[in-house]
């Protein structure tokens, strides 16, 4: 955890992560967590603002909060933030990321919802929601398979991937409360059973 | 239709899509459900699945789309404000208090253990909800079969193989809704 980038970010920099969260918006069909793996392609791989480990644990608490999912992207711009200096650029990468992500998607949605309920009948409307249901859900199937394989060696991670593989068929199987599942997942960590 | 309720005001939607927010621990759509159609009356069944097909073809977060859309239908665009602001601002205080205060604790390797373990357990939950909506699929004309190949080539394409996701969207996404749409009736 201590391999947090130290960063300095100029205004270009900014202005770069907020017009690619609206381009992420856009691709967020299904959900924000849908374009997680791109934005770890863009933050952690490509441009080194954020650390792997980073990464994952913004997602981690944002699953531990109440609220939309979509937080996690508050958190990782808070992150970013937090690695270029402190509380008040922690706060401006808060408000781009988020701005940047909801944007787009609510101007469209909003307008869009008007007009497919008005030809929720017509064909190609019918088509794009049943020609996207697989690819909808595969992402989400890939998001999770993409959080389990930040731990990536078998020989110390194998508990890990036990749990996940673990939480799936009880989540799947059962209508157990995600805050059980999330609770258990934390006790084990603490006393390093994981 | 009769017994159907309305919101009173833009601050009843405020305080009611908080309320909903913060009964949300790793996703909302449960509890929207239950909140919205069950204990408000403000939707009947149908006209939240309805919502919620659109909320889930659209680009953005799903309940996001959900309360815009609402709120909007309701009060106009004062209302979309409403529902949204209800829904976001105050869980979005406390995952920042939540952020802030892990960055000053994570030196103690039980609390990057505690995390470690959460980020397990979060991947097993979007992975069994995967699964789960993946009996949806039947309603699509696209046939199972179909399904589970555009489906696995995506998981290839996003999870192995780390292609941009802008170009398995435009790709297998056109592809997919083509053959769904040659496959429609009429």
């Amino acid at each position: 955890m201590s391999d947090a980038p130290l960063l300095v970010l100029h205004l270009a920099d900014w202005f770069s992560l907020f017009l690619h969260y609206l381009l992420f918006s856009l691709l967020s069909v299904g959900g924000a967590i849908t374009t997680a793996p791109e934005m770890h392609r863009y933050l952690v791989d490509q441009q080194h603002w954020l650390s792997e480990a980073q990464f994952s644990s913004s997602i981690a608490i944002a699953q531990a909060a109440p609220g939309p999912n979509i937080l996690f992207v508050a958190v990782l711009g808070w992150n970013i933030g937090i690695n270029a200096g402190g509380v008040p650029a922690a706060l401006l990468g808060v408000l781009i990321t988020m701005t940047g992500l909801l944007l787009p998607s609510t101007i469209l949605s909003y307008l869009a919802a008007r007009w497919v309920h008005d030809n929720r009948e017509l064909k190609s409307v019918r088509a794009f929601k049943q020609g996207m249901m697989p690819i909808v859900i595969s992402l989400i199937c890939a998001t999770g398979w993409i959080l389990a394989c930040a731990h990536n060696e078998p020989a110390r991670d194998w508990p890990l991937w036990l749990l996940t593989a673990t939480v799936t068929f009880i989540f799947w199987q059962t209508r157990i409360h995600v805050l059980w599942l999330l609770a258990a997942g934390a006790v084990l960590g603490w006393f390093s059973f994981v | 239709m009769s017994t159907l309720s309305a919101p009173k005001s833009l601050t009843d939607l405020f305080v009611s899509f908080a309320i909903l927010a913060l009964q949300g621990f790793g996703g909302v759509l449960a509890v929207a459900q239950n909140e919205l159609v069950e204990k408000k009356r403000w939707m009947t069944k149908e006209e939240f699945v309805e919502e919620w097909a659109v909320a889930q073809i659209m680009p953005g977060p799903n309940i996001v789309n959900l309360s815009l859309v609402f709120g909007g239908r309701h009060f106009g665009l004062p209302g979309a404000m409403s529902a949204l602001g209800g829904l976001l601002l105050i869980p979005l205080a406390i995952v920042l208090l939540l952020a802030a205060a892990y960055a000053h604790y994570k030196s103690y390797p039980a609390v990057s253990g505690a995390l470690r373990g959460m980020g397990s357990v979060a991947a097993g939950l979007l992975i069994a909800t995967g699964i789960k909506l993946s009996r949806s699929l039947k309603s699509s004309s696209l046939g199972i079969p179909l399904c589970i190949v555009v489906g696995v080539l995506c998981f290839v394409s996003i999870a192995v193989l780390r292609w941009p996701l802008s170009f398995v969207l435009l790709g297998l996404g056109s592809f997919a809704c083509i053959l769904a749409y040659r496959n429609l009736k009429s």
